[in-house]
């Protein structure tokens, strides 16, 4: 595998740097030019019968134009035709394609249909989405960027077909996959590249409505599974991450001092009565933190992590009230709480408290009156916050109103530093959940509960872990349930079930949905992987 | 696991170590700048300058709000003597159960309203009534809150007029009654026969200031934000309760009085007797301010053309909010004295005079170095020359006629400047601006006099009528007789002989009537079109030819002598030395910290590193990929060249294609599945921060892919 590997590398290497080399050979290319005129042709009937239809005053002219194009069109298209029909032809395509491999004919031959349907189907596709400004652009683009874009979707309907390829042929073409693949991605990257740099001031707007005009997005259907890149857990990725080689760590440093220089006006502006927010590309989290260790270590403050998927305001003024205040009790509601932390330190003026919050952005934190309630807090003269956001839509949450409450001086912090804290968090596409937490907090609530109470779980477990390749599964029904817990002697009533469930549901163990037919139906929220390994856990226990 | 990250999330060191740290803020005022000359008086004088500046608006604004409150207190009076006097017409009204309403239009610049409030509720409760309740809409999400901070502010208010009573108050709230209209005409009931039964006598000496049986006066501070089931609720049922305690309203209004319509139905709108209020508007404000804190020699501290530039656009373009001027006002003036260390002498002028003997040798430096100091030197004789550049005393006692030149220069500049205001205020279309603050923004940037509009102000004011002219001048004379400069009166007796030799003309403009009458007569009697077509291009002709009239004289006198005092009075504060002491002129830095743009700081991070990252490699042309720029530079720019949705394979193809570019040098590279892994991870980290800040989010629409959030540049 090693060795494919490198062998792959190689090949990308060489065709990377000749670029310009790989676009002439696809569009010197027999089978690929032809690709690209019926593409064309395709556009230029469509455009045509969207003229017919209009009936508009359009230029006589430009008519006849289009007219001799959709002529032009029509040989070539005749003349790919032909050389559809015969599959020699198409087999010298194959073999100039994959020098390395001569492909035997009727595996090619197989393959030619299947390309045949992905090249319709491409086509069909792109029939959709161009829209008629697109299409214009394209028809009067000099030849060498529409030879590229037309090689764009050729790449594209290229892939679909090794696609297909790859579930109908064995693991020969998939080897012979590769080089094509490495190549089309430089080749349609970086040509975009090109026309983004001439088009970039002219169609800001424009390309806005020409990506949201159609309904369908065309894009390569190529997945990660079948890139066997395996999912990274968030350990990994870490590991993996610190074995990269840092960058521009001179210039990093420069930058921080530069930030850390500002420290003690910081510290002047607070006390003046400004709340300081901080922006900028690059994770502000320890320029914070050297702040707070720098300057407040002898002064009460508060740290929120608001990138902390589960921070609430009221954790805040929790933290303040329980720990600052010293006020044990409970409130009916956070304004209750706001008005008794606004009076106590409207009272006591020698109440100082800073408050860094990391992220005031976060998803947690950027609801309205989680902001009012901050923003008040802020407008307390002896409450200093220093906060930091990152979301380009931030200051989208102050009105006139909350801004003049936070009185915010704006710094600019660009660090490049990596969202290390902030991203851990986040549910990322890539990375794999781990379930530690999930299974951690499985346990603790179960050994909290009574073993009829355990073994209620686990019947439900098993029962979820058999069907969880019933992808119509609905859940354990109440009764059903009933009976299989009376029947392994868990429970002797309806109701003592009833009071475990509640019990589960309170700690999310278990969901409950009614079905079409009105029956209960009981859920375990967590996924297989998690549950499984918890009731391996379990067994060991016993 | 929730306690577990509660102590992750929040934690507080030094709990109860209240170390009140001897720390003085004078501390961090110093440890900014490296040369921390004078820090602790330059905080001094930062601090006091400010408390008077405060302390002047805060002035400015009672002085702005006195009309609209004694309205308002009319208001209530009225509606309140009603009661006492003309029982029966009350009675009636009471009987329609009409609420009486005043309806306080203020504007749009909502971030000033607080204030309006809160000196409102001041003056009602010392004049009025104890009974004032403001409510938020923020507060008052449903009528049961609203009752409950409606009592809970009633119960705190009457505080100050019984001991006992507090106490009842007090089990009152203890006993945290149902918070209904019930009660609440108990407890007034209770309240008010208290204060008649028991200390008639002393109420009305302690109290004297407020009426018997004082209405209650409940604020909507913000009436657009309420919602109308709880406005419409609250005013249905207290007009229920109208006739058990006398209750007036008051809306705070941010758009138009159409709203009450709007927010209310006819049948509840109906309920109240609405009467309308209109506060100042905020640019008249914002003139009296400027006029007061900025055209002033009162205080020393001056802002330049740019600075004032940028205030007033955030006021115009984003806010119309006077207190943010302020807040910016003061943000200058701590930038000023933080980072230039001569503003030291930024005080009084006798005190500075003061100070300039105090200087040390490296401020005397420092003075030296200032550009403005550098330009005066060059213009001095070379004996003088090397004296100031080497010996301090000598420079000391320069610095002091300079800045006493500088004070006068200010003293003359305001006055001149009103005057010229005052005549282009009456020019048809203002070619030097409306406001003062216009044109004192022409002035202060460069030489007025050489700027296009200037001349064509001139050339207005030649044409100006004579009875606009006297009156100019009339106005004129009085700016600057009531100006304190005594270099002035020279200037006052000039135009008082223009006034006098204007009244003299009198008698000989009759003469010139004369004239222009015959010819109107003559006008009058061709009736044939021709003749009057030539008898009109005689006439004017004539008027052409016609030699300068004794007025348009004196006119050409006028002007010319007050384009001789702008151009002697009004040159640029830059040209002036020692500007650097008193004028605060770096707009960027508040621009950057008042206005900021987070949005375009992340776009040129992302799309050009090498504005922070000052390494050669990133240098690149627009619209490139550099091989080594950061991570998450990359996948932006790739991911800019993608349509709405993105693969995900794709992107990492394309990632790891051009971060391969650079670091593939060695393709012998024995760990290449390392080196693939390590890309992946690199590039998992840029995706989800790219999501971290905004530019895309996970998409179910096809696997593996995610949807682009932002077009176009940024």
């Amino acid at each position: 595998m090693s060795q494919l590997e490198l062998k792959r590398n190689k090949a990308l290497e060489a065709r990377f740097v000749a670029d310009e080399d790989v676009l002439k050979h696809i569009s010197d290319n027999g089978g690929v030019k032809v690709r690209k005129d019926r593409a064309q042709l395709e556009l230029n009937i469509k455009r045509f019968v969207k003229k017919l239809e209009n009936i508009s005053d359009d230029d006589e002219a430009q008519e006849i134009l289009e007219e001799q194009n959709y002529v032009a069109v029509l040989g070539a298209c005749a003349e790919a035709s032909e050389l559809a029909q015969t599959p020699g032809k198409n087999v010298t395509f194959e073999s100039s394609q994959y020098p390395e491999k001569p492909a035997s004919t009727p595996k090619s031959s197989k393959k030619y249909s299947a390309s045949n349907k992905a090249e319709l189907k491409s086509k069909k596709n792109e029939f959709v989405s161009t829209t008629p400004y697109r299409l214009r652009k394209r028809l009067t683009a000099p030849s060498l960027r529409s030879d590229s874009e037309s090689d764009y979707s050729a790449s594209c309907s290229e892939e679909e077909e090794e696609d297909k390829d790859h579930k109908e042929t064995s693991d020969v073409i998939l080897d012979q996959k590769t080089p094509s693949k490495t190549r089309a991605a430089p080749a349609s990257k970086k040509t975009p590249a090109k026309k983004l740099k001439e088009e970039m001031t002219s169609n800001l707007v424009e390309e806005y409505f020409e990506a949201h005009s159609s309904s369908k997005v065309r894009t390569s259907d190529r997945t990660l599974q079948k890139l066997q890149k395996r999912k990274l857990d968030q350990q990994t990725l870490l590991v993996l991450l610190n074995k990269a080689p840092p960058a521009f760590t001179a210039e990093l440093k420069e930058l921080n001092q530069q930030h850390e220089s500002l420290f003690s006006k910081w510290m002047l502006q607070l006390h003046l009565g400004f709340s300081i927010v901080l922006y900028g590309l690059g994770s502000k989290r320890d320029l914070l933190e050297k702040f707070r260790t720098s300057l407040l270590q002898d002064s009460v403050h508060l740290v929120v992590n608001g990138f902390f998927p589960s921070i609430t305001v009221r954790s805040i003024l929790n933290s303040i009230t329980e720990e600052v205040l010293d006020h044990m009790g409970t409130f009916r509601s956070p304004l209750d709480q706001l008005d008794l932390i606004m009076k106590r330190f409207k009272e006591d003026s020698s109440l100082e408290l800073y408050l860094l919050i990391h992220n005031l952005d976060s998803k947690m934190l950027r609801g309205d009156k989680s902001q009012q309630i901050l923003a008040q807090l802020a407008s307390l003269p002896n409450i200093h916050l220093i906060a930091s956001i990152d979301h380009i839509n931030a200051p989208l949450m102050w009105d006139q109103a909350k801004q003049s409450l936070y009185n915010w001086l704006w710094y600019e912090t660009t660090t490049f530093s990596p969202y290390l804290e902030e991203t851990s968090y986040e549910n990322s596409l890539l990375v794999q959940q781990s379930g530690s937490l999930a299974l951690s907090s499985l346990t603790h609530v179960l050994h909290s509960l009574t073993p009829n109470a355990r073994g209620i779980f686990r019947l439900l477990a098993r029962y979820h872990l058999e069907n969880k390749d019933n992808p119509s599964y609905p859940g354990l029904s109440f009764q059903d349930f009933y009976q299989r817990c009376r029947e392994a002697f868990l429970v002797n009533s309806e109701l003592t079930l009833r009071a475990q469930l509640t019990e589960f549901r309170d700690h999310k163990l278990i969901r409950t949905k009614r079905g079409t037919d009105g029956v209960e139906y009981l859920l375990i929220p967590v996924d297989n992987g998690t549950l499984t390994d918890f009731l391996e856990k379990e067994d060991e226990d016993i | 696991t929730a306690v577990r990250f509660v102590n992750k999330k929040c934690y507080i060191r030094a709990r109860f170590v209240y170390i009140y740290l001897s720390f003085c803020l004078t501390d961090y005022f110093s440890q900014g700048k490296n040369d921390s000359e004078d820090s602790g008086l330059r905080f001094a004088t930062c601090q006091l300058l400010w408390k008077q500046i405060n302390s002047e608006t805060e002035k400015i604004q009672e002085e702005l709000n006195k009309q609209l409150f004694d309205n308002l207190i009319h208001f209530l009076r009225q509606s309140h003597s009603e009661l006492q006097t003309k029982k029966t017409e009350w009675m009636c009204r009471m009987k329609s159960s009409e609420i009486p309403t005043a309806a306080l239009v203020l504007g749009v610049n909502v971030t000033d309203h607080d204030m309006t409030f809160k000196s409102l509720s001041e003056v009602l409760q010392d004049n009025v009534t104890p009974y004032v309740v403001s409510l938020q809409a923020k507060e008052c999400p449903g009528i049961k809150h609203l009752l409950q901070k409606l009592m809970g502010q009633l119960m705190d208010c009457n505080v100050d007029v019984d001991s006992s009573e507090e106490e009842e108050c007090v089990n009152i709230s203890q006993k945290k009654i149902r918070c209904s209209m019930a009660s609440l005409s108990k407890w007034y009931e209770s309240v008010t026969k208290k204060t008649d039964s028991e200390t008639p006598s002393k109420k009305r000496t302690s109290s004297s200031r407020h009426w018997q049986s004082p209405p209650i006066v409940v604020i909507f501070k913000d009436m657009e934000s309420f919602t109308t089931k709880v406005l419409q609720d609250f005013i249905v049922i207290s007009s229920q309760h109208i006739r058990e305690f006398p209750l007036v309203l008051i809306f705070g209004i941010a758009t138009s009085p159409m709203i009450i319509h709007r927010l209310l139905p006819h049948s509840v709108s109906s309920l109240l007797c609405i009467e309308l209020f209109q506060s100042l508007s905020c640019k008249e404000h914002l003139a009296t301010v400027i006029d007061k804190l900025l055209l002033t020699t009162q205080f020393p501290f001056k802002l330049s053309e740019k600075v004032l530039q940028v205030l007033i656009n955030i006021f115009l373009y984003h806010d119309f909010s006077v207190q943010n001027f302020i807040k910016g006002f003061q943000l200058s003036i701590v930038e000023h004295f933080y980072s230039q260390p001569l503003s030291v002498l930024c005080c009084q002028l006798l005190e500075a005079k003061k100070r300039v003997n105090s200087l040390s040798h490296n401020q005397c430096e420092n003075i030296r170095s200032l550009p403005s100091f550098r330009r005066y030197v060059e213009s001095q004789v070379s004996e003088k020359q090397i004296a100031l550049l080497t010996e301090d005393s000598f420079l000391k006692e320069v610095t002091q006629t300079l800045l006493e030149d500088l004070h006068i220069y200010h003293e003359n500049y305001f006055t001149v400047l009103r005057c010229l205001h005052v005549f282009t205020t009456s020019l048809p279309k203002y070619p030097l601006g409306k406001q003062i603050r216009e044109l004192h923004c022409a002035c202060l940037g460069k030489s007025v006099w050489e700027t296009e509009e200037y001349e064509s102000a001139i050339q207005l004011l030649r044409m100006l009528a004579k009875d606009e002219l006297v009156a100019i001048l009339q106005k004129c004379a009085e700016i600057f007789i009531s100006s304190s400069g005594k270099q002035f009166s020279n200037t006052v007796e000039k135009l008082e002989e223009f006034l006098a030799r204007f009244q003299n003309l009198e008698a000989e403009t009759s003469e010139v009537q004369d004239v222009s009458v015959s010819s109107q007569k003559e006008l009058q009697k061709t009736t044939d079109l021709y003749h009057l077509q030539k008898t009109l291009l005689a006439l004017k002709e004539s008027k052409r030819s016609k030699k300068l009239t004794k007025f348009e004289m004196l006119r050409f006198e006028v002007v010319d002598f007050i384009d001789s005092l702008v151009r002697s009075y009004l040159a640029p504060a830059e040209m002036q030395t020692l500007n650097e002491v008193v004028y605060f002129n770096t707009a960027n830095t508040l621009r950057e910290h008042l206005n900021a743009a987070p949005r375009i700081a992340l776009h040129t991070a992302l799309n050009n590193p090498y504005c922070y990252l000052k390494n050669q490699t990133l240098k690149s042309d627009v619209g490139c990929i550099s091989n080594t720029a950061p991570d998450i530079c990359i996948v932006y720019k790739l991911h800019l060249e993608c349509g709405r949705l993105i693969n995900l394979v794709d992107w990492l193809e394309a990632f790891s294609t051009v971060v391969t570019a650079v670091e593939g040098t060695d393709p012998d590279a024995v760990a290449t599945d390392q080196v693939d892994e390590i890309i992946h991870a690199r590039f998992i980290r840029a995706v989800s921060e790219l999501e971290l800040l905004g530019f895309i989010k996970p998409s179910k629409q096809k696997t593996d892919h995610v949807a682009r959030l932002t077009w176009g540049g940024c």
